[in-house]
Parts: C-alpha cells; sequence; structure tokens
C-alpha cells in the first residue's frame, strides 16, 4: 500500500472543504433566528423550521415528489428489467443499438427532453398530468437503471439458469426463481438512483409541470429566483437530511459506491 | 440399441465448426468420459446433450426416445456444471428440492428424497446452509445430489473436479465414482484431465478438434493410442520421428536420427512415421545391454519419482523411474538406456496441424 | 428453440422500445418540426415550413454571444474539473481503506442531493453580502464585496462543484482497472514520483480523464439549475435562454430552434470528441 504525502493530504482536506461548504452553509442558514440570510447564524432557532408548516404548498410538493419517484422508479424498473436480460446476455444483430437508444437521455440536454415533452404532452392536452409527468420521469431515470441491471445481469452466472432449466423449470420459473433472485440487488440499486434522480429533477420538470402537480424542486427553484430566505434554506435542510438518510440505506444495502460507479468497484 | 446414442452430431457456429460428425454409444449404467484439450467440442457436445445448444445435424437417442425436439427443461437430464451453478439464494435443502419441487412431488415425498440424496452425498447435517457458507467439496457435493435427486436417466458432469485444489481433486474422485456406482446411473463426464478421466471412467472418449480420436477403457487409451496426439495427450511420452523401413509378423526395422532401431509389428507403410515410448518403459542398465547412452542433461526430484532427460543419439529421451531410496545418476553423468521393442508405439505420422 | 431465442431479446425490450418511440422519439421529431413553424405575438405559432427562427438565431449576435458563453463556461468547467478530478481520484486511490470510503461519501454524496440545493448554497457564499465576502472583509482584505453573483466565473465555480463527482468516477474507474505493481515496477526502475504520476499513472487515467471530460463538457453545456438561479437575467446561457422563449416569450419556435442547435452541436462535440480519442488513443483502451 502506497501513502499519500503532505500534499496529497492537503489538497484532498481542501476538496472536501470545497464540496461540503454549500451544504453546510445552507443546513447553517437554517437555523438562524432572524429573517434574513446570515451565516455562520447568530442564534439556533428552529423558527425556520416551524415555518415550513405554514407553508402547505412546499409540503405538497414534497408529497407529489415522493409519489412521482417511486411511481416513476416503479414503471421504469418494470420497463427496463427486461430489456436489460435481452441486452445483457448473447448478442444479436442491434443490441449495441438498442442499448445506446436506451441510455440516450442522458446524452440529449435536459432542457432539450423539457421541451420535447412540453410539446408532446401539450399537443395530447396532457401536460401537468401526474400520468404524463411520471411516464417522462421514467423516460429520464431509465438509464441509471438499466445500467446497473445491467451489471447483474453480465455478471450472472449462466449455468444457474441452466440448472434450473435442467430440472424441469419453464421460462416463467427460471427468471422468478433464479434470474430475479440474483439481480436483486441491481434493481433494488437501480431503483433508488432512478427514485433519487426523479425526486431531484427539475429541468424537464419545470416544463412539464402544473400548479397541482409542482415538485419541491420546481418549487424551491421559483421561489429562490424571486427571493432567498431562510425558509428555503430549512426546507432544504430537510431534503439534505431524508437524502443524506436514504444513503445510509442504500450504503447498508447496495455498498453507494457500487451504486454511483458501477459493479467494479468491489 | 445402445441406452444413450449420439450419431453423426455436428455443431457449426457460423464458419466454425465445433463438433464435427461425432458418434458414441453408452451403454446403461456405464461412466463414459469425453476427454480432450480446451476447445476441442467436448463441452459443445455436452450442452447439445443437454439442450442448451441445438445440433446443427446429427441425432441424440436417449432409452430409445429422440432428444433433439425435446426442450430442455423436459429432458430429465442431471447435470453438475462446472460452477456448480447452486442457487445462491437458497438453502442446500431449497437448492436440492427445486427440481422434485418442479415435478410437483408433494412436500413429505420432497423431504423424504431430498435427505436420501444429502445422506448419499454425506452432507445431511448442512441442509439448512446456505452455498457461501461451503467449500468448495461440499458445494461440489450439493450439486451431485440436486442432480441425481431427479433420479435422472443421465447424468452429465461438466468438469465437475476442475475448481477444486489437487488434494481434494482426488478425494472427490474416489467419492464420486462411489456415488455414480451407488446410484447406477448412466454418467457422462467432459474433463480435460485425462488422470481424472482415465480414474473414474469405464470408457474413454478422446476428443480433438471437434472429433472424435478413440474410445475404449482407459488402459486400452494408454496403452494403444491411435495417434500420436492421444500418446502425448495422455501421460507423459518421448516422442519419435522415425521412418520405418521393414515389417513382418515378428517385428519391424526402424530408423531413428541415423540409427536402427527394432520396433513391433506395424500396420503401417514403410515410410515416415512418430514413434511413442512411456518414459516409465524406459531402464537403466549395464553399458553392454544398452540400445542408447548419452548424458542426463536435466535432473527432477517428484517425490515418489525421479524424472530424467538424457541426450541420446535418438533425440533426448525422458525417462521416470520410481523412487526406491537408492542412489540415482547425477546430472552430466553417462547412463545407458534400453527397452523392449514391443513398448516401442507406431503410428502414422501426423501433421503439425492434426 | 433457436428461432425463439432469436426473437426473445425483441420480444423483452419491446415494451421499453415502445415507450421510447412514443414518448422520447416522436416528441423529439415533434420539436424539430415545430422548429420550422412561425410565431407572432398575437397570431401565436403557424404551422409553416420555414428556417425563419434558424436564421434569425445565426444572424444574431446576441445569439451567438450567449452560445459562446455556453460553450466557454462548459470548457472552462471541463478544465478545471479534469485539473482537480485527475490528483484527487489519483489521491483517492492511494488512500487508506477507511479514509477512502470518507472521501468517496464526500465527493459522492452530493452527487444524490439536489442541484438547487447546491446552488443555494453557493448563492449564500457567493452574494455580495454573502459568507466569502464577509469573511474577507472581515479579514481585512478587501473594503467593496467582489462580485461573483451573476458572474460566468461564479456559475463556473459552482458547476465545478457540480461536475467534479463525474469526472473523479470516471478517472477513479480507469486508475481502478490499472495495476498497481506498475508504479512499483517504474520505481523499482529508479523513477521518482513526479516521473511515476507523469510516465505511468497519467497515461493510465488518460482513458478517464477523456471520458470524463466529455460527460462533464456535455452536461455543463446543458446544464440549468445552475446558470439559472446565479446567473439570472444578466447572465444568460442557452438553457436558460430556451426556458425563457418557451415559459415567458411565449415563442415556442424559436425555442425550439435554439435547443435544436444545442442539440446539434453537443452531439457534434460529442462525436468528435469520440472520433478524435479514438484515433489518437486507439492504444490506450483495451
Amino acid at each position: 500500500m502506497r501513502h499519500n504525502g503532505l500534499f496529497a493530504k492537503a489538497f484532498s482536506v481542501l476538496f472536501a472543504v470545497f464540496m461540503l461548504a454549500p451544504l453546510v452553509v445552507v443546513i447553517g442558514v437554517s437555523f438562524t433566528p432572524e429573517g434574513f440570510l446570515e451565516f455562520p447564524p447568530s442564534g439556533l432557532s428552529l423558527r425556520w423550521f416551524r415555518a415550513i408548516l405554514d407553508n402547505p404548498d412546499f409540503i405538497e410538493a414534497a408529497w407529489v415528489s415522493l409519489q412521482l419517484g417511486v411511481a416513476s422508479a416503479t414503471v421504469s424498473s418494470i420497463f427496463a428489467v427486461p430489456a436489460a436480460l435481452a441486452i445483457g446476455r448473447g448478442r444479436f444483430p442491434g443490441r449495441d443499438a438498442l442499448q445506446a437508444f436506451f441510455l440516450s437521455p442522458l446524452t440529449v440536454p435536459t432542457v432539450v427532453l423539457g421541451i420535447a415533452f412540453l410539446r408532446f404532452l401539450s399537443f395530447l392536452n396532457a401536460n401537468g398530468t401526474f400520468v404524463g409527468l411520471m411516464l417522462c420521469h421514467a423516460i429520464i431515470i431509465m438509464p441509471f437503471i438499466l445500467r446497473l441491471v445491467l451489471a447483474s445481469v453480465t455478471g450472472l452466472d449462466r449455468s444457474q439458469e441452466q440448472a434450473a432449466v435442467s430440472l424441469g423449470a419453464s421460462d416463467w420459473t427460471v427468471f422468478r426463481r433464479v434470474t430475479l433472485p440474483a439481480i436483486m440487488p441491481g434493481v433494488i440499486g437501480g431503483w433508488v438512483l432512478a427514485f433519487i434522480t426523479s425526486f431531484d429533477e427539475l429541468t424537464v420538470t419545470v416544463f412539464i409541470v402544473s400548479p397541482t402537480t409542482t415538485t419541491l424542486p420546481v418549487r424551491l427553484f421559483s421561489h429562490i429566483t424571486q427571493t432567498t430566505d431562510p425558509l428555503v434554506a430549512s426546507i432544504s435542510t430537510v431534503a439534505i437530511l431524508f437524502t443524506v438518510g436514504l444513503m445510509f440505506l442504500v450504503d447498508r444495502i447496495y455498498g453507494l459506491d457500487r451504486l454511483l460507479i458501477g459493479e467494479g468497484a468491489r | 440399441m445402445p441406452f444413450l446414442q449420439l450419431s453423426g452430431l455436428t455443431k457449426r457456429f457460423g464458419d466454425v465448426v465445433a463438433v464435427e460428425d461425432f458418434s458414441l454409444a453408452v451403454e446403461k449404467g456405464e461412466f463414459v468420459s469425453l476427454l480432450g484439450p480446451s476447445g476441442c467440442g467436448k463441452t459443445t457436445t455436452l450442452q447439445m446433450i443437454a439442450g442448451f445448444e441445438q445440433p446443427t445435424s446429427g441425432h441424440i437417442m436417449l432409452n430409445g426416445r429422440h432428444l433433439e425436439e425435446v426442450p430442455a427443461r423436459n429432458r430429465g437430464l442431471g447435470i453438475v456444471f462446472q460452477t456448480y451453478a447452486l442457487f445462491p439464494h437458497m438453502t442446500v435443502e431449497e437448492n436440492v428440492a427445486f427440481g422434485l419441487e418442479m415435478r410437483g412431488i408433494d412436500k413429505k415425498e420432497r423431504a423424504r428424497k431430498v435427505a436420501g440424496a444429502l445422506e448419499l452425498v454425506q452432507l445431511a447435517h448442512l441442509a439448512k446452509r446456505y452455498p457461501r457458507a461451503m467449500s468448495g467439496g461440499q458445494r461440489q457435493r450439493v450439486a451431485l445430489a440436486r442432480a441425481l435427486v431427479i433420479e435422472p436417466e443421465l447424468l452429465l458432469l461438466d468438469e465437475p473436479l476442475s475448481n477444486l485444489d489437487a488434494k481434494l481433486r482426488e478425494e472427490m474422485q474416489l467419492e464420486l465414482r462411489r456415488i455414480q456406482q451407488e446410484a447406477g446411473v448412466t454418467t457422462l463426464l467432459v474433463t480435460h484431465d485425462q488422470n481424472e478421466a482415465m480414474a473414474l471412467s469405464d470408457r474413454v472418449a478422446v476428443m480433438h478438434h471437434g472429433r472424435l480420436m478413440q474410445q475404449e477403457t482407459p488402459f486400452h487409451v494408454y496403452e494403444n493410442p491411435k495417434s500420436s496426439f492421444i500418446s502425448t495427450f495422455l501421460g507423459k511420452t518421448n516422442s519419435l520421428t522415425a521412418t520405418l523401413k521393414t515389417t513382418n509378423d515378428e517385428g519391424s526395422a526402424l530408423v531413428c536420427n541415423g540409427m536402427e532401431l527394432a520396433g513391433p509389428p506395424a500396420h503401417l507403410r514403410p515410410g515416415p512415421i512418430t514413434v511413442s515410448l512411456r518414459p516409465e518403459r524406459i531402464e537403466i542398465v549395464e553399458a553392454g545391454e544398452a540400445v542408447v547412452s548419452g548424458p542426463v542433461i536435466e535432473r527432477i526430484f517428484l517425490g515418489d519419482q525421479w524424472l530424467f532427460r538424457i541426450e541420446t543419439p535418438i533425440g533426448p529421451l525422458l525417462v521416470v523411474r520410481r523412487n526406491r531410496g537408492q542412489r540415482e545418476p547425477e546430472h552430466g553423468e553417462t547412463v545407458h538406456l534400453a527397452w523392449t521393442p514391443h513398448h516401442l508405439r507406431l503410428l502414422p505420422k501426423e501433421d503439425e496441424a492434426a | 428453440m433457436t428461432r425463439r431465442s432469436r426473437s426473445r431479446p425483441w420480444i423483452l425490450s419491446a415494451p421499453a422500445l415502445l415507450l421510447f418511440l412514443v414518448l422520447l422519439l416522436v416528441p423529439l421529431a415533434m420539436t424539430f418540426i415545430l422548429s420550422f413553424h412561425s410565431f407572432s405575438f398575437y397570431g401565436g405559432i403557424t404551422p409553416t415550413f420555414s428556417l425563419e427562427n434558424y436564421i434569425e438565431v445565426l444572424s444574431d449576435g446576441y445569439f451567438y454571444e450567449i452560445f459562446g458563453r455556453t460553450f466557454a463556461i462548459a470548457l472552462a468547467t471541463t478544465l478545471i474539473c479534469a485539473a482537480i478530478g485527475l490528483p484527487q481520484a489519483y489521491f483517492l486511490s492511494r488512500m487508506h481503506p477507511f479514509w477512502r470510503s470518507v472521501m468517496l461519501l464526500v465527493v459522492l454524496g452530493p452527487l444524490l442531493i439536489s442541484v438547487v440545493v447546491r446552488t443555494l448554497g453557493w448563492a449564500i457564499l457567493l452574494g455580495n453580502k454573502g459568507v466569502i465576502n464577509d469573511a474577507l472583509r472581515d479579514l481585512g482584505l478587501i473594503t467593496s464585496p467582489i462580485r461573483m453573483m451573476y458572474t460566468s466565473g461564479g456559475i463556473v465555480l459552482a458547476l465545478v462543484h457540480v461536475m467534479v463527482p463525474f469526472m473523479i468516477l470516471a478517472i477513479w474507474a480507469a486508475l481502478q482497472r490499472t495495476d498497481p505493481a506498475t508504479e512499483s515496477a517504474a520505481e523499482s526502475l529508479g523513477a521518482r514520483p513526479w516521473t511515476i504520476f507523469r510516465r505511468i499513472v497519467l497515461p493510465q487515467a488518460m482513458p478517464g480523464i477523456l471520458s470524463g471530460s466529455l460527460i462533464v463538457f456535455s452536461l455543463s453545456a446543458s446544464a440549468f439549475a445552475t446558470p439559472a438561479i446565479l446567473g439570472g437575467r444578466r447572465v444568460k446561457v442557452v438553457s436558460t435562454t430556451v426556458y425563457d422563449e418557451f415559459l415567458n416569450t411565449l415563442n415556442w419556435p424559436l425555442g425550439a430552434a435554439i435547443a435544436m442547435l444545442l442539440l446539434v452541436s453537443v452531439l457534434a462535440i460529442m462525436v468528435g470528441w469520440n472520433r478524435l480519442v479514438e484515433r489518437r488513443f486507439a492504444g490506450v483502451f483495451e
């Protein structure tokens, strides 16, 4: 094992400060007893956390985001898992093109996706509906699920399935009893990553929400572009804590580095 | 009619011929090994019998039924995979019960049969364990129990011992043979390990480049290889290039590197041939009795035996001698070698490619 | 069996394929068509077919400035990310496992937190009465605040924060694939640490730097939340311009034309970059 020198350590510390500074500042500001942004806060007060309760539109937006994340991640998984099984095993003509197509939402600028969905949904008179929003999110988050499930599928020992077949299992039984349990970590990991992506999504969503389906990031965004008060900080703090909690959960179940880097990390 | 009959089995992947015109007959209860180097087509053959690959042409008959059109899941074969392919999320018991469950066998009967199968492989005490908490040898037994519990007509073993370390492999060889005989199941083993094939099977079928080269008892294949490939693949041998001068019922006359040698009778035309001489058939003798002499150029101690390489007029010869705790020739020492002519095997000269 | 196994991948991917065709390809095609329509403030959108929107964008210096700024910001972000990401990924690979997992959490954690929240943090830090200016004034280093909000520099700083994890991930993945013994080998041959880094580590990290740069550049060029919050109306980039055309001016055809130009230029840069990388570094990959 090689060790880092003093320079490397100093560099890493400064880098960590850079990465954490904006988050620390947001959390710090949210505890201010004053009516304006100040850091470090002059005192510790939960005033602005209580203020969240007086702003039901934020709570509603968070509720929409939560439902949207769960629904779109689930729908997207249902589409992505069979596709990953098809792509992950065996070669067939068109396989690479198919994979590139399913990963393309990562390449197309999100603002382009946003107006494309807006155009499409308003053409169908479905703009601002929850279902429309959910399907659009399902498209954007599909690459995340696909990549993680694909990693599990390619890591799968083919002979496990052959063993099940040789013992008399039907295709559906093989999938249910052998394949699905084996790729489950990938599916769960992909679902969580997709959920978080949907929960945080702004650029596409901002084009296709209606007042009744406004999500938390959109609500925060429109608030921040008008005024920055400690209320957005306290709401952001709650969002950060929620994400951190989720992160620890994922790290326990699946491994955070594996989730974000891919199967090869371990 | 043999129990398992493969006839004219051929498999092509695009332009690549993996298996060509492969025919083999296996009797009920017999243990046959498909032996060959990697890429010889033995695994493809197994996959075709199992139903995971579709033959390009040819037939597979088992107990009077054609298997080609039967889907893999209805063939009812017991398969032990190289990686064991145990279901990691199921306990040993659940793994073994899976095939019975697929056959709709009721719980009570299932439990009885699983217990019996685990008894057979001596793992009854680990029924509730998960595969990841077991050693390689134990996993191997679970895989075997899972394949045998469905009482298959045919047991297919795909390099079953290759993931075990040397010592365990020898133990498992004996164990595998015992279990196979106890279960009385017709067995086809695919392996690249000649020791494994010779130790386990009633008959060995040697494959090379997708073709069947020879199929006989292990002793017969070792003693009378049909080609120089088989003679080098099974055990160690000295392969010499020679010219066959004359041959009759009494014996033959050869010229090897300018030296005249006596050989056994050969069914070959005079001309260039390959001569195979097993290193354990060469003896170290007194100068007067020598066929050839030369200095020791390599000397390796292997515990139970000594391995020598000796530079002789007919080329370097490998000589194996049992270690009896006595003095053996030193490096550089000149030794005298002899053998009886009928230990030479005269084989048709093969192209390098074959 | 053979025939079935040939059609099987298509059957399995059919639902997803259908979803993508209807909900991705059709909308993009509709947007493409929309970009040829015309718009008037009173008449709204007329389904004509003309290049007027493209001509308007391509003949107006205002839009050149916006596109130029967008790509300049993306390029600066990419270069800074590479400059920070390479050493940090290398240090990461040499850390004690405990500190490495801590550091990975620091690097990766922010990826999971909303960009809106992170940009809010930067807004608080960078404002004229923000944390940084306050601190500098208290230290007596400055008398009047340095303007950082509503500048391209501020946007780049916040974008680096958003993008640098992607760069580190890409480089780290490349370093993971290398054999650590190569460094020891170089050392045994007499190389000094800096030489080892330059001659052994850097070439092996190159695939990661290149793929990371591509990701960072394309994401930065189309970033929305960060320039929208930190740049406001004053420092506009392509994505915020599209947003304004669609949701404020309501000139959808013009907005669609701008978006299509963004899409085409990002794709062109990606394809060009891949070509260049494949030709130049063919040996480094595989």
